[in-house]
């Protein structure tokens, strides 16, 4: 370890420290403290209960589908804009960001007119059967908006950096474009991918103010987790709101984990021996 | 397999890499393209790779035009500056991938059986489970050779092969590249900017400046016969004196050297250090000297003329000079150009 | 002469015209139906009902309110997660220290923690059932349902974005430039001043952009700790949701165009920046997690 010479040690880690205690850890921890209060008992009643069980349900399955979607269209639309150039690329690049730009109720609210019986696509799908807000698809459209982002900044500038010669090699080597982008693209961008795709799902699993206009919150078939803890807190059942945010915060802490896992994991070839 | 280029041009942008470069290479022959950068070296490789296409001219494989012919197919070895191997495969599934993705079908038995070839050629012998993060440069050279190789290719083609290794490494792996060019008499065209690596190496220079061939010959004939100053310079030290050529005869602050058939005028006299003695009397360019530096093989002497040009030259380590000492130098042999 | 066309270029993977048209267009039709038509729709929707209507809903004494609200919770919670930013920056790159992996975790979590999670948090810290509701109550000070609340909220949300922007880059930057200036007998001040923040200006500006964009636009958490008290707690996004749910659909569109005026104003700002050339923005805050950052050194 090197020694330290530049000054403000002190005082830039003190700031930092207070204020991530402060803001960071002791809600979070007075949180922990609530739920860990309830006993085993009723702790394990209220988050395995029917209803509960019911919204990790739609949520894990509705996150799952969407970060799937977004696998695929966020890698070909992370592809299309470092590969190709077409006129309006540069919007199109920066549009990617409005999902994170743009507020999730405001998005909550414009997904639901969009996909509504009378709305814009709503109506077309609805002419071919297929219902779309207040159902669990509606769920799945507004989590792949607010998580389409996450896939495409993780995987464009790995794509970027890509070392033509890679390819370029695997082309002298006689190899198809197809076996080029499995055996060889694929594989260098999977930490990405991954990391992507976990940060994808994570905020999936805990978006709100973009779902629960879409959602028709229904206990038992489109209410998500985020949404029961709200009801719970409506009903001041502060204890069953405790425990149900208490999952999430769990889930959230994994879903970090196993980002950092993958990632480390994906990356081990690069590792010096 | 022969190689031919035909009137090859090649521009990017606005910058003219190539400017109409025809070069014939011989079946099995071993050829440098040597040149500073920018001189359209690496350019005309990959053209002839088919990792980039000509805007003019042609080229020919044996009799075939293979000038739009794609990389893949062109049967090309190539092995890249900085490897370009692939990370996340082993040492053995680099070799192995062009055997595995041809459309040429092989038996697993059989790719196994060349991979451990290649590396017992390359001298790898189990190192085929590595990662290439955790071989060394030389190795991670070696590799991509045998992963070149692997495909039986038409040609192998190297850009500049030794450039990322220490010193001591390239100076190995320059003969060892050459045994192996000796044992199966592929066609080779290596790309430097290293001249002791292309003299050294190639049967044939061929000397590229601003995307022209300036000169091409064996080592001997480029050594020996530099037709322009360029070449004189760009292959090693040189010591510049001003000259006038009068009746055959070129003139330099007190040395003078037989010109055949030069026209009379101003020109320049290039010498090698190795070229120049010293001597305490005359005749000679009257100078004095201002430094000796001691090598291992010698002696390099830094001295002034009296006309205020910088000379260097080699003595034997038995010489007994020093700084300060006045005398002569004098002309072995030199180069004259005209102006 | 060669009958071939000029500047060609081989085919890279994928260059095939077919494959390429397809794929371009596959994207765009998605693109616009998922990302283009949300924001078009604010728009059409919000006008909906004319001119008179839109106007009426901004001018609102509610609307007003919540737009100075929302003004006023980014005035405070923006500066101070900026500073905090810089300060975890400066000391997470600068130093090492034990705890450095630990620490660039705590400073994450608010970024893969749901906001509800961080509502309800805050509840159990200040709310009556909290640990020091009831001590603060006993004093009359109230900070949840209140507008301390509400900024509390925000700046849990939006504690890691400045600090997210600043750690890669001056993680790249490394220290020799600051050791320099110290060597030149620099003060610390000094030297951040004159040697660091030159560098690290663009990134913290976009830090900053995207902080203020997610505070203002803040729900979730906001919607727990605020009461929802029209005219009194309600932020912009809150007074959306409340208009949208009293079935003044077009009011709630006409206040969404603030919001997502602010949104466009931020990617504008975004590749505004990028050109200034603070090449590093690009990967923003949806890059993957600091610690899992494989650029990152470890001495």
């Amino acid at each position: 370890m090197r020694r330290n010479v530049l000054p403000g040690l002190r005082l830039s880690l003190g700031v930092t420290l207070l204020y991530a205690g402060l803001i960071v850890v002791l809600p979070l921890a007075a949180l922990v403290f609530k739920a860990a209060s309830l006993g085993p008992e009723d702790y394990w009643r209220i988050v395995s209960s029917t209803r509960a069980l019911a919204s990790y349900r739609v949520t894990v399955l509705c996150a799952l589908g969407a970060t799937i979607f977004n696998l695929f269209f966020g890698l070909a639309l992370a592809w299309v804009l470092t590969r190709y150039r077409f006129p309006g690329w540069r919007i199109v690049d920066a549009m990617v960001d409005l999902p994170f730009a743009l507020p999730t109720a405001v998005a909550g609210i414009s997904l639901t007119a969009l996909f509504t019986t009378n709305g814009w696509f709503g109506s077309i799908l609805a002419d071919l059967g297929i219902k779309v807000a207040y159902t669990p698809l509606g769920i799945m459209i507004a989590m792949c908006f607010t998580s389409l982002p996450f896939i495409v900044r993780t995987v464009q500038p790995v794509l970027e950096d890509l070392d033509p010669a890679l390819e370029e090699a695997a082309q002298s080597l006689g190899g198809s474009d197809w076996t080029i982008f499995r055996k060889v693209i694929l594989p260098l961008l999977t930490p990405a991918l991954l990391a992507g795709v976990s940060l994808s799902f994570a905020r999936s699993l805990g978006e709100f103010g973009a779902i629960i206009f879409i959602a028709g919150n229904q206990p038992m078939s489109t209410e998500i987790t985020a949404l029961l803890v709200f009801i719970r807190l409506e009903e001041y059942d502060y204890q069953a709101a405790a425990a149900v945010a208490s999952v999430l915060l769990v889930t959230a802490f994994v879903m970090l984990a196993l980002t950092n896992w993958m990632q480390s994991r994906a990356l081990r070839y690069t590792v010096r021996n | 397999m022969k190689i031919r280029l035909e009137n090859v041009v090649k521009t990017f942008e606005t910058f003219r890499a190539v400017r109409d470069v025809s070069l014939e290479i011989e079946s099995g022959e071993l050829v440098a393209l040597l040149g500073p950068s920018g001189s359209g070296k690496t350019t005309i490789l990959r053209m002839v790779a088919g990792l980039e296409y000509a805007d003019g001219g042609h080229i020919y494989f044996g009799d075939q035009d293979a000038t739009d012919i794609p990389v893949r197919d062109r049967g090309v070895g190539f092995v890249f500056q900085h490897y370009a191997l692939f990370p996340h495969m082993t040492v053995a599934e680099n070799i192995a991938f062009g055997m595995k993705v041809s459309r040429v079908k092989r038996e697993k038995a059989a790719i196994e059986v060349r991979v451990t070839d290649l590396l017992r050629l390359v001298r790898l012998e189990g190192l085929g489970d590595r990662f290439p993060a955790q071989i060394s440069g030389g190795q991670r050279q070696r590799v991509a050779l045998a992963r070149a190789l692997s495909v039986d290719p038409k040609v192998l083609l190297l850009d500049e092969p030794f450039g990322a290794l220490d010193a001591n490494v390239r100076h190995d792996l320059r003969r060892w590249l050459r045994e192996i060019h000796r044992e199966l008499g592929i066609t080779t065209i290596f790309v430097t900017h290293d001249q002791e690596e292309a003299l050294d190496l190639a049967d044939r220079v061929v000397i590229l400046k601003d995307g022209h061939i300036i000169q091409q010959g064996t080592a001997e004939d480029v050594c020996r016969n530099p037709q322009s100053a360029f070449v004189m310079k760009f292959l090693g030290d040189a010591n510049v004196l001003a000259a006038e050529v009068r009746d055959g005869r070129a003139y330099a602050s007190g040395a003078a050297i037989d010109v055949f058939g030069m026209a009379d005028g101003k020109a320049e006299l290039y010498a090698r250090p190795a070229d120049l003695d010293w001597s305490a009397q005359g005749p000679g360019i009257p100078a004095s000297i201002t430094r000796v530096l001691d090598r291992p093989d010698g002696r390099r002497v830094l001295a002034t003329a009296e006309t205020g040009e910088q000379l260097e030259f080699d003595v034997e380590p038995e010489r007994g000079l020093k700084a300060g000492d006045g005398g002569f130098v004098t002309l072995r042999r030199a180069k004259v150009f005209a102006l | 002469m060669s009958a071939t066309p000029k500047r060609r270029k081989p085919p890279r993977v994928g260059d095939g015209p077919l494959f390429r048209r397809l794929l371009i267009g596959i994207v765009l039709v998605i693109g616009a139906i998922l990302i283009l038509a949300p924001l078009l729709i604010i728009g059409v929707e919000a006008f909906s009902k004319g001119w008179a209507v839109y106007r009426d809903t901004i001018i609102h004494p509610d609307t007003l309110h919540a737009i100075g609200l929302t003004v006023f919770a980014a005035l405070v919670a923006v500066p101070v997660n900026t500073a905090f930013g810089v300060a975890a920056a400066w000391s997470i790159t600068k130093f090492d220290f034990r705890g450095r992996r630990l620490l660039l975790v705590v400073i994450e979590i608010p970024f893969s923690v749901s906001p509800i999670v961080a509502g309800v948090a805050y509840l159990f810290v200040y709310g009556l059932q909290g640990i020091f509701g009831p001590t603060l109550d006993e004093y009359g000070i109230k900070i949840l349902f209140a507008i301390p609340g509400i900024i509390l909220a925000s700046m849990f949300v939006t504690a890691p974005f400045v600090a997210r922007e600043l750690i890669p880059l001056m993680q790249a930057q490394g220290r020799d430039l600051e050791e320099a200036a110290t060597s030149l007998g620099a003060s610390g001040w000094r030297t951040f001043f004159s040697v660091t923040l030159p560098n690290i200006k663009w990134a913290l500006l976009y830090g900053v952009v995207l902080c203020n964009a997610r505070v203002m636009g803040e729900f979730g958490a906001v919607s727990i700790v605020s009461g929802n008290i029209r005219g009194q707690t309600n932020t912009l996004p809150l007074h959306i949701e409340l208009l949208y749910h009293d079935y003044q659909a077009a009011g709630a569109f006409a206040a969404s165009s603030i919001l997502a005026l602010i949104a466009v104003f931020t990617i504008i700002a975004k590749v505004a920046l990028e050109r200034q050339g603070a090449g590093r923005v690009r990967s923003s805050a949806t890059r993957p997690a600091l610690v899992a950052n494989p650029a990152e050194k470890t001495s």
